[in-house]
C-alpha cells in the first residue's frame, strides 16, 4: 500500500503525536500542531489514534493513489476533491487506485490532517514518525514530504466510512481567546505592563510556524527595574538560562510575544511571562496570520478544569465513532 | 478579465525587493509561469504564478497587505 505524491503543497510534512522523552536534550516532541484533529482523523478511517498521517499548512497536497485507501481530512476548512469530485471532511471516503486526491484554497483555520486506513508506514525515529525538518529527524528522510515521493501506508484493518456529527467539534469564537497561566518570570513585567498584555489585541504575525507562533500589535512591555544578575544577558528580557514549556510564551525585547509549539527549543536566555494552557495549544495551530487574538488570564484549577473538559470531548467522540 | 488569486495566506508583495520596480506593470503581457508577486508566510516567500496568459490589468490587493487563501491580488485583461 502507498500513494504518491504528485505536488506537495506549501509544507506538508508528516505527523503523528509525537515523541515525548527527549525534550530535556534539546529535541522536541514534535507531532501534530491539532493533535485533536489528527487523533478524530486516525478515528474515522479506523486506526489507533497514534498512527502518522499527513499535516499541511494553508495549501493541500496532491496525491495518487497505489490502491484502494480509506482516508479521512480533518482540522481546517478546505475543500476535498478525488478526481475532481467534492468529498466531505470529518468523514472517511474510500480513495480507489488510480484516483487522486486534491484540495482547494483554505477557506478557514490554517492545518489539515490527512489519515490513511492503515497509517503512514515510514520508519520511526525515535518512537515516533513525526517530521523534524531542522533536526532532520523522522517523516521522509527527515524533510517535508516533495513531489514524486512514494509514501508507504501499512495494512488497513477495515474500509468501513465513518462521519463525525460536527457538533461534537468545540465552537471557535472570534477573537480567538487563548488562556493563559502566568509563570516563574511573571514579576519581571510591572503591574500596569501585566494588565495591558491581557487588556491589548494581539494578531498573528506571518512568520508563525511549527516553532512558535508570533503576535504582535499590542504595547511593548515594561519591566520592574533590576540589576542583571550574573549570567543573564543585558536586556531586561534576558534572564538567566531557563527551561521553557510546550505553551510557554517568551517575549525577546518585551516585543513580539512568542507562544513555544510543538518543534520550539527547550531552554533559553528569555523570561518567559507564562503559558497557553495545553487545552488551547490545538487551537493556535489553526490559527492563520493576521488572526485576532485575546490572552486571557486563568488560574491552575480552571486550567485543569478545561483540559478535563477536552478529554471528555475526545472521549464522547471516541464513543461516536468507536 | 482574469482575476489572479492568492493561493494561501501570507503578506503579497508587488516587489521582488523593496529597491525593485513590481514584478508587473498596467499593459504588460503575461505568460503562463510569469511571476506577478511574492507572498510571505512562515519566514518563506513564496512566488505567485500566472495560471493563463494575457495582460497585466492592475494589482488589487496593495503592497505588503495581508492577504487570505482566495483574495483577488491581480487583474488581467
Amino acid at each position: 500500500m502507498a500513494f504518491k505524491v504528485v505536488k506537495p503543497g506549501l509544507s506538508t510534512t508528516i505527523q503523528d503525536l509525537g515523541r515525548p522523552g527527549y525534550f530535556h536534550l534539546g529535541i522536541p516532541e514534535g507531532g501534530a500542531m491539532d493533535r485533536f484533529a489528527m487523533r478524530v482523523a486516525n478515528m474515522l478511517v479506523g486506526n489507533d489514534e497514534a498512527e502518522a498521517g499527513l499535516e499541511a499548512v494553508f495549501m493541500g497536497p496532491e496525491l495518487s493513489f497505489e490502491d484502494d485507501t480509506l482516508v479521512a481530512v480533518t482540522g481546517g476548512e478546505m475543500p476535498i476533491l478525488v478526481d475532481g469530485e467534492p468529498r466531505e471532511s470529518w468523514t472517511s471516503f474510500v480513495v480507489k487506485a488510480g484516483q487522486v486526491l486534491s484540495f482547494g484554497f483554505l477557506k478557514s483555520g490554517a492545518r489539515i490532517y490527512i489519515a490513511f486506513g492503515g497509517g503512514i508506514a515510514t520508519p520511526s525515529a525515535l518512537g515516533s514518525r513525526s517530521t523534524y525538518p531542522i533536526g532532520a529527524l523522522g517523516g521522509v528522510e527527515g524533510r517535508a514530504i516533495a513531489a514524486g515521493d512514494v509514501i508507504p501506508v501499512g495494512k488497513a484493518t477495515d474500509m468501513t466510512e465513518r462521519s463525525l456529527d460536527k457538533a461534537l467539534l468545540a465552537p471557535v469564537e472570534t477573537p480567538v481567546s487563548l488562556r493563559v497561566l502566568p509563570d516563574l518570570y511573571w514579576h519581571r513585567l510591572t503591574p500596569a505592563s501585566q494588565a495591558q498584555f491581557f487588556a491589548d489585541e494581539w494578531t498573528v504575525a506571518p512568520e508563525a510556524d511549527r516553532m512558535g507562533y508570533r503576535f504582535r500589535g499590542g504595547a511593548p512591555m515594561e519591566f520592574v527595574a533590576r540589576d542583571q544578575p550574573f549570567g543573564a544577558g543585558s536586556d531586561p528580557s534576558n534572564i538567566v538560562d531557563g527551561c521553557y514549556s510546550y505553551g510557554s510564551i517568551q517575549v525577546p525585547g518585551g516585543q513580539e510575544p512568542i507562544v513555544l509549539h510543538r518543534d520550539a527549543v527547550s531552554g533559553g536566555g528569555y523570561f518567559t511571562l507564562g503559558a497557553v494552557i495545553s487545552a488551547d495549544m490545538d487551537l493556535i495551530g489553526q490559527l492563520q496570520p493576521n488572526t485576532k487574538v485575546r490572552f486571557v488570564e486563568v488560574t491552575m484549577e480552571q486550567a485543569l478544569a478545561a483540559r478535563t473538559a477536552r478529554r471528555e470531548r475526545l472521549d464522547k467522540i471516541r464513543a461516536a465513532l468507536g | 478579465m482574469t482575476d489572479i488569486v492568492s493561493p494561501l495566506p501570507g503578506t503579497f508583495y508587488h516587489k521582488p525587493d523593496p529597491n525593485s520596480a513590481p514584478f508587473k506593470s498596467a499593459g504588460d503581457t503575461v505568460a503562463v509561469g510569469d511571476t506577478i508577486g511574492l507572498i510571505e508566510v512562515m519566514k518563506t516567500f513564496i512566488e505567485v504564478k500566472a495560471e493563463a496568459e494575457g495582460t497585466f490589468a492592475d494589482y488589487v490587493a496593495p503592497d505588503a497587505s495581508p492577504v487570505s487563501a482566495g483574495d483577488v491580488l491581480a487583474k488581467m485583461g
